[in-house]
């Protein structure tokens, strides 16, 4: 299995991306964000975390523009695998390829530390080795993860068994960090190939760093 | 031509930041206040003579780059 990390401009976590990518047997390329196209039979695309373009104007506004993202957006159309993590959640949403929106969190700080994620829907390629109601403990780190849908947007999200991940305690109660509409952690799209969140899973592969939760998400992108 | 673009947050979406200074604002004693809001000011020098074909251009602007119009609204000001 192949996977492409797209490296944006300001982009950080690629490498520890990468490093979870090979530790569940992924060989991974990594993409300059000035690329034009994908290598051929790539398997998954991972947009990872960091601050693209120094989030100038908005987290992941001005990373849409860079020619990859063209050829990522074709890669996702054609049924591709695309997962975007923290500020690669929010470039997918300002490519308008997941719907809603991004707000700096509520209480104004940024928030880094540990956090329960309960696992709301597994009908997906990506929490396919977990199941629903499992806790999974993965560490976030951002200042806008505030995650925002209209009314109309939310209903379809779960009409469509979109939404995938909320924000917990360790006994799996409703634990909002940062102000999200429903506590909501992460989403794919429609047709179930373009994931986003914002935790961190490829943070949480050893154990003694804390946890090894990460891999079992990231695991269900092997089939 | 100078045009000035503001961007603000839509009405019902809640507004952080807004929020914070409110708070910060009633610990100094300014009760007076109701409520704020904060947004962006962005100023661009833009070429041409025509303020309505300026306009309508730098409404494109704000549509593609410079709001987010799922959460954020925008005004322009052609001076």
């Amino acid at each position: 299995m192949r996977a492409a990390v797209v490296v944006f401009p300001g982009t950080n976590c690629e490498f520890d991306t990468k490093y979870a990518l090979e530790k569940i047997s992924f060989d991974v390329e990594m993409v300059w964000h000035k690329e034009e196209s994908l290598s051929e039979n790539i398997d998954l695309v991972v947009l990872p975390g960091g601050f693209s373009y120094g989030d100038y104007l908005r987290s992941g506004a001005i990373s849409k523009f860079s020619p990859v993202m063209k050829a990522v957006g074709e890669y996702a159309e054609n049924g591709g695998y695309v997962l975007g993590i923290c500020n690669g959640f929010q470039i997918l949403l300002e490519s308008h390829l997941l719907p809603g929106a991004m707000m700096k969190n509520k209480n104004v700080h940024f928030i880094s530390k540990y956090h329960g994620l309960k696992v709301v829907s597994n009908e997906n390629r990506f929490l396919s080795k977990t199941k629903v109601g499992d806790i999974l403990r993965i560490p976030i780190a951002h200042g806008e993860g505030n995650y925002y849908i209209d009314e109309e947007g939310l209903k379809r999200l779960y009409d469509n068994d979109q939404v995938l991940l909320t924000y917990c305690d360790e006994n799996g109660e409703e634990l909002n960090p940062n102000g999200s509409v429903d506590s909501i952690a992460g989403i794919c799209n429609e047709k179930k190939n373009v994931f986003g969140l914002m935790p961190h899973p490829e943070r949480a592969v050893e154990s003694i760093l804390g946890s090894e939760d990460g891999i079992k998400m990231l695991e269900g992108f092997l089939g | 031509m100078k045009v000035v673009v503001n961007v603000s947050l839509k009405e019902g979406v809640l507004d952080p930041q807004g929020k914070a200074v409110h708070h910060a604002l009633g610990s100094l004693g300014f009760d007076e206040v109701n409520g704020v809001r904060i947004g962006k000011r962005i100023v661009l020098d833009v070429d041409g003579e025509d303020k309505e074909k300026i306009k309508e251009r730098v409404k494109t602007m704000c549509e593609e780059l410079l709001a987010n119009t799922v959460i954020e609204d925008y005004f322009i000001e052609v001076e």
